[in-house]
């Protein structure tokens, strides 16, 4: 087995008095993507925003190549390579499409992704590049949220639902462009409620259930109803 | 298995009827302090009116004043101007100045409304800076420099020095007693419920159908209604006043505001035990000057940082004290879950 | 004439005031805080400088080499070990924070230098003057009008065209969404304030050099600056100037009308203008 680029290790979660995880083991090796499916409020979320840095976690219960990285701040998080697009888009309404854009790569790392590379995968963006974010519609919005995140040209993308609230048509433009994001090398998690799609793109699953995983397999051959059982917990 | 609702505990009970001899001992002062004490009492009583109103103000209603001088200055202003210029008795003048309080207050917090949270507190030291200004235009109050209380006034409170200083005594603590009375009052009242659900959730508040703005424009005029009461009381105390003085911010803000703080914001008992803290350093410590000022600072800068609910939130975290009935306790359901 | 050269001087005096109210937008605008110690913190800035031209022997003009980066160092460390640790969703710790450093500042200066008032010497300049049209005005008022426009120019060139305004205005849009951009927020709020005590140090040693300044001067100016941005509408740097000119001008006019009605009628204008246009004359518009 290779060295995992991400492990989590009996990851804990708290909201106040409410615990969103209990003991969430996970790994990710380099070049894969990762899906994690589950139900609403199973917890998905909070698990890419504890790696993200945006909740504080045990030291050791994050660990980026072997490295203790759960106590970590977001801002050196994403230092060390890994990106998130978050749930809802979040991109900064005060800047521009393209200031949307450079802000991710403010960071200053290395790697095959500019802003020509991501208007490359996103003409529209190149068109649309001097208006304010929020006059874009939400297929528009989720293109600058996942440009946003490659321009830090980090070795782990975390994409949470970037399906949500899209129409169907503009999912598949966005899906259709993965296997380009995806092909160099970089690794993925992807959060996805749409079962067969998340399973689609990727090569490893797991499933969350209230906050435990509840179903960890290969993603082609993973028995259907071993899904359905995690997922809904029947 | 019953299961009851009570705000009392056994400490508030055990205090409320501990209240009964204290409160009894402080009226008979006169016969027993001397007359520098008396004034000290007098003093801490209207100290403790002034933190109580500002405590009910920014922490229950999220208006954080730092302009309550505004009202002081006013109310001392009016009973000088109602006892010498329109030759009402002082116990006349005294009722009229509250009254005058809600008045004023009323349009004011109808303009500085408009402004959200920290600047409001900015839009209140305005309008503080307006009334002192306005006051040192008028000339006969005496303009920038300020005005004495005519003597037959001060004597038509009370044959004898003696008396005068009794019944300024009681005077204060009288007004301490209606001060505690009505915010004990409004905090047990709907509206009381309303503001702990403004202060806990604005959002949701709102959702539940809570005016918020009523309710705090109730607190406000209330508050500054009573504040102008004080104002009155401290400069028939002082019988002089001045522009610099009645509104000083120092003195009636940043004092008040250290007190709150250090006793805990956003509790009853807070502002009564900040005061005895405050009074007790500055006993021991004024000869330092400037020094207990800023080592007043610091702690206030301290506690805010690391304990933001101030010594009386610290004891109440630890013991569950409360000396006054004011939260709700349900009592059976330890039995229900034996 | 007279009323002519009122307006002039308000307009002029406006700019000292935009200078006081664009440290306060500034920081506002980054990171919602309200410092009540601002106008302390110009104060002290006229004292540094004060000390500075005792100590070597400066022109303040000069000395403004120093009294900038000090003034900035301080307010970094200020947000970074203090402040930082009172921002969150609700507004009290930060206002009640501030407020106790205002008072810990006056009283430190009244030690210091104690309560006599104080005045920075300029030199010839200070006396010098220029011609426009029909009157004859001061330079330094003049060119501390000319610093503000300067000010407020380069402010608002680095909030929309440098790579520190975008982390700026990102970090006031959505704090955590910035921190995963790997902005630093701490550290891009050390910068705000930072910025905002470097305009504030030129407010100060500009105050020292027009008026005697002493340790309780503070509070009137925090006024002033606060009058200037709401006036000109929250989050507006242009607005700021227009609201300290709007200020200046009712200042002059009311002295013009009667000393004693000076700073009376800069509050009554603001007011006014609070009670017709609660949003101020130039709102954001995306505010």
């Amino acid at each position: 087995m290779p060295d995992a680029l991400l492990t989590l290790q009996a990851l804990n979660a708290h909201y106040g008095d409410f615990q969103a995880l209990y003991g969430v083991d996970l790994r990710v090796d380099p070049g894969e993507v990762v899906a994690v499916i589950g139900a609403n409020g199973a917890g998905k979320t909070t698990m890419l925003r504890s790696i993200a840095g945006l909740l504080k976690n045990a030291p050791g219960a994050i660990r980026w190549k072997g490295q203790a990285i759960g106590a970590l701040r977001a801002d050196q998080v994403a230092g060390r390579g890994i990106a998130l697009v978050p749930e809802g888009r979040l991109l900064f309404p005060s800047l521009s499409v393209e200031e949307n854009l450079v802000i991710g790569g403010q960071l200053g790392r290395k790697g095959p992704w500019s802003l020509q590379r991501v208007y490359d995968l996103f003409p529209i963006l190149k068109e649309r590049r001097h208006q304010q974010s929020t006059s874009l519609s939400g297929g528009q919005q989720q293109m600058v949220a996942i440009g946003r995140a490659l321009m830090a040209n980090p070795e782990l993308v975390l994409m949470d639902e970037i399906s949500l609230g899209l129409a169907p048509v503009i999912i598949r433009q966005i899906y259709e462009a993965l296997p380009g994001i995806v092909g160099e090398g970089l690794t993925a998690v992807i959060v996805e409620q749409d079962i067969a799609k998340a399973l689609s793109v990727s090569q490893r699953v797991y499933c969350l259930q209230e906050g435990r995983v509840s179903l960890e397999g290969q993603s082609q051959t993973v028995p259907r109803e071993d899904i359905t059982r995690a997922y809904f917990g029947v | 298995m019953t299961l009851s609702v009570t705000r009392r505990t056994r400490l508030s009970t055990t205090w409320l009827i501990l209240l009964v001899p204290i409160v009894l001992l402080l009226i008979a002062a006169p016969w027993w302090a001397g007359r520098a004490d008396l004034r000290l009492m007098g003093e801490i009583a209207l100290y403790m009116s002034l933190a109580i109103l500002w405590n009910l103000l920014a922490g229950y209603a999220g208006l954080v004043s730092v302009g309550q001088q505004a009202y002081v200055g006013f109310g001392g202003y009016l009973f000088f101007a109602l006892t010498m210029l329109a030759g009402l008795h002082p116990y006349a003048a005294l009722p009229l100045v509250v009254l005058a309080g809600f008045v004023i207050s009323a349009p004011v917090a109808v303009l500085i409304f408009r402004l959200r949270g920290a600047y409001f507190a900015i839009g209140t030291w305005v309008v503080a800076e307006v009334f002192r200004l306005s006051f040192a235009q008028i000339s006969s109050l005496g303009g920038g420099s300020g005005t004495s209380l005519a003597p037959d006034i001060v004597r038509s409170l009370a044959d004898g020095r003696d008396a005068r200083e009794a019944v300024a005594w009681w005077l204060a603590l009288g007004a301490a007693a209606l001060v505690l009375g009505t915010v004990v009052w409004l905090l047990r009242s709907r509206q009381g419920v309303a503001l702990t659900a403004i202060r806990d959730n604005e959002l949701a508040a709102r959702s539940l159908g809570i005016d918020i703005w009523r309710t705090k424009f109730t607190v406000y005029v209330v508050v500054s209604g009573l504040t102008a009461l004080i104002g009155a009381l401290i400069f028939l105390q002082k019988l002089r006043i001045s522009p610099d003085a009645a509104f000083s911010a120092n003195d009636w803000t940043a004092f008040v505001i250290f007190i709150v703080v250090i006793g805990g914001i956003g509790t009853l008992e807070g502002p009564i035990l900040g005061t005895l803290i405050f009074f007790a350093l500055r006993e021991t410590l004024a000869d330092l000057g400037t020094l207990y000022l800023i080592a007043l600072g610091i702690v206030a800068i301290v506690i805010m940082l690391f304990a933001p609910r101030g010594l009386w939130g610290f004891l109440r975290d630890r013991w569950g004290l409360e000396l006054f009935p004011l939260s709700r306790r349900v009592s059976g359901l330890a039995k229900k879950e034996a | 004439m007279d009323w002519l050269n009122a307006l002039v001087q308000g307009v002029l005096l406006g700019g000292l005031y935009a200078l006081f109210a664009a440290g306060l937008s500034l920081i506002f605008g980054v990171m919602r805080l309200v410092n009540i110690a601002h106008g302390d913190l110009i104060v002290l800035s006229a004292y540094i400088a004060l000390s500075f031209g005792v100590a070597l022997g400066l022109n303040p003009l000069v000395a403004l080499l120093l009294v900038v980066p000090t003034m900035a160092l301080i307010g970094y460390a200020l947000q970074r070990l203090i402040l930082n640790r009172t921002m969150g969703e609700d507004i009290l710790p930060p206002l009640l924070v501030t407020f106790g450093l205002s008072v810990i500042l006056q009283n430190a200066l009244l030690m210091g230098y104690s309560a006599d008032p104080q005045n920075l010497q300029a030199g010839a300049i200070e006396t010098a003057s220029v011609t426009l049209g029909p009157l004859a005005v001061g330079l330094m008022p003049v060119m501390v009008f000319a610093t503000a426009v300067a000010v407020i120019a380069a402010l608002q060139w680095m909030f929309y065209r440098t790579a520190l305004g975008r982390a700026f205005r990102a970090t006031s849009d959505r704090q955590d969404v910035a921190q995963l951009m790997g902005l630093n927020r701490a550290h891009v709020f050390g910068l705000a304030m930072a910025l905002s005590l470097a305009v504030t140090a030129l407010a100060g040693v500009f105050l020292g050099i027009r008026t005697a300044f002493d340790p309780a001067a503070g509070g009137a100016r925090l006024i002033f600056g606060f009058e200037a941005v709401i006036i000109g509408g929250l989050g507006n740097l242009w607005g700021t100037l227009a609201g300290g000119v709007i200020l200046g001008v009712a200042q002059t006019v009311g002295a013009k009308i009667d000393p004693g009605y000076q700073i009376l009628a800069g509050h009554v204008v603001f007011l006014i203008i609070l009670a017709l246009r609660p949003r101020g004359l130039f709102p954001r518009i995306d505010g």
